[in-house]
């Protein structure tokens, strides 16, 4: 994976820089010391690091703007940063840029229960908005996986969706208004509280962007009434195949699930071995889980249990409490750490039509067998969203470059039986170069015309997302 | 698994063709059949492919030719006991029109109904486009999976467009699995007040609502009437009905609609906005938070309302040439119905801020250099 040269012009005005950056922000939020700024090398995809030049806390829309004015008027790029969870590189520096962290916009501003909206500054974590709300029986519905530490404009900026989100949608089907900075420190306002904004939907192109076109300072979300209650059903069957079949299934007989998270035999094994949470020996496994009052949780179940009986499965294993409900989640919600026993990883997210998913997998495990490489694969099962793992050993010379490579095999696949590269993590740098392979010039084109409207000096997170090739001759005219 | 793909030469002739005739020539009009059109705008007609479909219920996707008609497309969904959530609406009565509403046209006003409130609009439902831009180019984004963040969104970008960005030529849409059982609860009588107030507990309930509207009493004596609807296997909309009765019993007694074909009448009449088909005064239409639905419907005094979303959007029906727009504070109104004078005058679309308003001229003018499509449509 190949960063751009520092621009030297922007290194050697280093400190009239920060100069500049001090007198409009207070001093402890502009970090400009090389110990410090270590910190913001990289985000959750750790393979990558390159310390920024400097990183800066702004605690108000005002302070992005005046951060943004001074970078934009300096031609110094900017990579926004929400918590730094991206496993897609998203908020990876280069050594001329500076990190603008969210961290310090974390205020509450309205919350509007009959109206069904909360307004936040986007420093504010996932998990912290549903607290906010809570108390009178509301929760924010996107879920990542790293909800406890990922922020909302992280969110916003890629799109993220989580394993609840075949019922409620990722986070653009949730945003109706934002704040944002432009790439020339102009505060827009985009949307409001109210449903569907006027005129072109600025708000649907921004959810998404990954930091290319502004930067979200506050953010309306909508905020839903929790269920009554919740209850996943394990299965597990004997093959790929049948268990494809059975989601395939369930979706056309018309029940609507919350959850349908499948898992191969490579992660069972590793989430037994590490997790214990008593997951029968077979090659697939399913939990789907259902959401109601006690009645119709029972109803759905039983429905769902009756078509998976058709499929043959190795064990049904419905909960019957909050205990056996934990435990059934707890294998899959350990994969991740599970696998990180086992070496490092690389954690990939294509889609692909559910269709698909049986010769996928098959393709996957040759794939694996060629390259050397173990790959473990979790899986939203009921939008087709994957999330093969493959395994490797960092302090092996190669090793990460030819997981790399797995891995691009793997996405091209993903996109060849009519997906796409990435359902919710981003592009960022991971698959920054394998996105010739979805889009035609044409469309890239046409996509880099409109960071140029937003953009003009191509200052924001130039180097993610477009090839550099692709890329270059725009981030040239800076 | 049964998917259908058909047709697909068909399309891509007829697509290159629009290309070529886009490369060479304009102004164009782009406006499906025209059923929903509501900007003013000049040009040639210029209509989407209508062959071409490629559908996967295992998957709950549908590509599709933007020139097919909307209900041949419920009529095949139908078939596989599926829908377009998003219950698109026929504009046909209220803007005395003829013609089959297409998807293409549907798409580009990202015009939702009822289910709105509940489900997500019809930019939430569209996984891909293909699209000719105004320099005649044949551009793709999204694709036909349900979860993509793949580049730039650009298919939200184009629904709600309008026609000013492009020639949408093929859509991706989620379909969703039609429920079982359908009931309406009827709550009758209340100020506009009430309902505003009933309409936002039922939302705040967890018991999936998927349609809440009030309408004002009619001529005939008949009195104010508020409709909430549940959706789903028919023990679990049983069971929610009973308890969504107790938790507004406060708001007097309730009746529920059990009959599918009546459920339908009530949802359809107001996903077209029936009520005001017959009469030639000005039809607006509102986005406004709920809370401030009431008084902003008192400051205008329209001859009737349709509170739809619960309370989110409005249907306003004035005397001609009433600026509604001068007394909305927060939210935003369009000019559906009015003369062609009127709408000169007022504008369709509500004016942006500055910021947006250059974001926009710029992204038009970055796919449409030369202003061939549907010119003075949206500002």
């Amino acid at each position: 994976m190949q960063m751009p040269v520092p621009n030297p012009a922007v290194l050697a005005r280093k400190l009239e820089l920060v100069a500049r950056l001090r007198h409009v922000l207070p001093h402890d939020a502009v970090i400009d010391a090389p110990e410090e700024v270590k910190a913001y090398e990289c985000d959750a995809l750790t393979a990558y690091r390159c310390a920024p030049l400097v990183a800066v806390l702004p605690s108000s829309t005002e302070e992005v703007s005046e951060v943004m004015k001074i970078c934009h008027n300096m031609g110094v790029p900017v990579v926004p940063r929400g918590a730094g969870t991206s496993l897609a590189g998203g908020a990876l520096p280069t050594a001329d840029a500076v990190i603008l962290g969210v961290a310090r916009l974390r205020e509450t501003l309205e919350v509007n229960f009959p109206d069904r909206y909360i307004r936040v500054q986007t420093g504010m974590t996932n998990l912290n908005v549903t607290a906010e709300v809570e108390g009178e029986g509301f929760f924010y519905a996107p879920d990542p996986s790293s909800q406890l530490a990922c922020a909302i404009a992280g969110n916003i900026a890629m799109n993220s969706g989580g394993a609840h989100c075949l019922k409620y949608g990722v986070t653009t089907n949730n945003l109706l208004g934002v704040t944002m900075v432009m790439a020339d420190g102009e505060i827009v306002e985009i949307g409001g509280a109210e449903m569907d904004a006027a005129g072109l939907d600025l708000l649907g192109l921004i959810c998404g962007s990954e930091g290319q076109l502004g930067v979200v300072t506050e953010a309306t979300l909508r905020i839903l009434p929790k269920p009554e209650g919740a209850r996943p059903v394990l299965m597990g069957f004997d093959s790929n195949e049948v268990a494809g079949a059975c989601v395939a299934d369930i979706i056309r007989a018309g029940l609507m699930p919350v959850a349908i998270e499948f898992m191969d035999r490579p992660i069972i094994r590793a989430t037994e071995d590490f997790a214990k949470a008593g997951y029968p020996d077979c090659e697939a496994l399913l939990i789907i889980e259902v959401e109601g009052s006690e009645d119709e949780m029972a109803d759905q179940l039983a429905r769902i249990v009756e078509i998976a009986k058709r499929h043959d499965p190795v064990v049904i294993r419905e909960s019957q409490s909050a205990e056996e409900s934990t435990r059934i989640w707890l294998g899959r919600k350990s994969a991740f750490g599970a696998m990180g026993q086992r070496g490092d990883y690389i954690c990939l997210d294509g889609t692909i039509p559910v269709g698909q998913l049986p010769a996928v997998l098959r393709r996957i495990g040759e794939l694996s067998e060629e390259y050397g490489h173990m790959v473990g694969n979790v899986f939203h099962a009921g939008d087709g969203n994957m999330h093969p793992l493959i395994l490797f050993n960092a302090n092996e010379p190669g090793q990460l470059e030819s997981a790399e490579a797995l891995g691009a095999e793997i996405l091209k696949l993903c996109v060849d039986v009519g997906g796409c590269l990435t359902g919710e993590h981003g592009v960022g740098v991971e698959k920054r170069d394998l996105m010739g392979h979805q889009f035609a010039p044409v469309d890239l084109d046409v996509q880099m015309g409109v960071k140029d409207v937003f953009d003009p000096k191509w200052i924001l997170n130039p180097s993610k997302v477009f090839p550099l090739d692709v890329s270059a001759s725009r981030r040239a005219a800076e | 698994m049964s998917i259908l793909a058909k047709k697909k030469t068909e399309f891509r002739d007829a697509r290159d063709a629009l290309a070529e005739t886009i490369r060479s020539g304009g102004p164009f009009a782009l406006s499906g059949n025209g059923t929903s059109r509501i900007g003013l705008c000049f040009g040639a007609e210029l209509k989407a492919p209508t062959e071409g479909w490629d559908y996967d219920p295992s998957a709950l996707t549908l590509t599709v030719a933007a020139g097919v008609p909307v209900a041949v497309i419920e009529q095949f969904l139908r078939d596989e006991n599926q829908r377009l959530a998003f219950e698109p609406p026929r504009m046909q009565g209220l803007l005395d029109r003829d013609g089959a509403s297409t998807i293409g046209g549907v798409v580009a006003g990202n015009l939702s109904g009822p289910r709105r409130v509940a489900v997500g609009a019809c930019r939430d439902f569209c996984l891909g486009v293909e699209f000719v831009d105004g320099r005649g180019e044949v551009v793709k984004n999204g694709g036909r999976v349900m979860k993509n963040v793949t580049g730039l969104d650009l298919v939200k970008l184009m629904a709600g467009s309008n026609g000013t960005l492009g020639l949408i030529t093929e859509v991706s849409l989620k379909t969703q699995p039609i429920p079982e059982c359908v009931a309406t609860l009827v709550i009758e009588g209340l100020t506009e007040v009430a309902a505003i107030s009933a309409m936002s507990a039922a939302l705040g309930t967890p018991f999936d609502v998927s349609g809440v509207a009030h309408l004002r009493g009619a001529d005939d004596g008949e009195g104010a009437k508020t409709f909430i609807r549940l959706e789903g296997f028919e023990n679990s909309v049983k069971a929610r009905i009973a308890k969504l009765q107790s938790v507004l019993k406060s708001f007097g007694e309730s009746d529920v609609e059990w009959h599918a074909e009546k459920n339908s009448a009530i949802w359809q009449g107001i996903r077209d906005v029936e009520r005001f088909c017959h009469s030639a005064d000005d039809v607006w239409r509102v986005s406004v938070k709920p809370s401030e639905a009431v008084a902003l419907v008192e400051a205008v005094a329209p001859e009737d309302v349709i509170y739809d979303w619960g309370g989110n959007r409005l249907w306003l029906i004035t005397k001609a040439g009433t600026d509604v727009r001068a007394k909305v504070t927060s939210g935003h109104a369009t000019l559906v119905r009015a003369s062609a004078e009127t709408k000169q005058r007022l504008g369709v679309f509500a004016p942006q801020s500055q910021g947006v308003a250059k974001l926009s001229e710029g992204l038009r003018r970055k796919f449409d250099p030369d202003a061939k499509f549907n010119r003075g449509m949206m500002g």
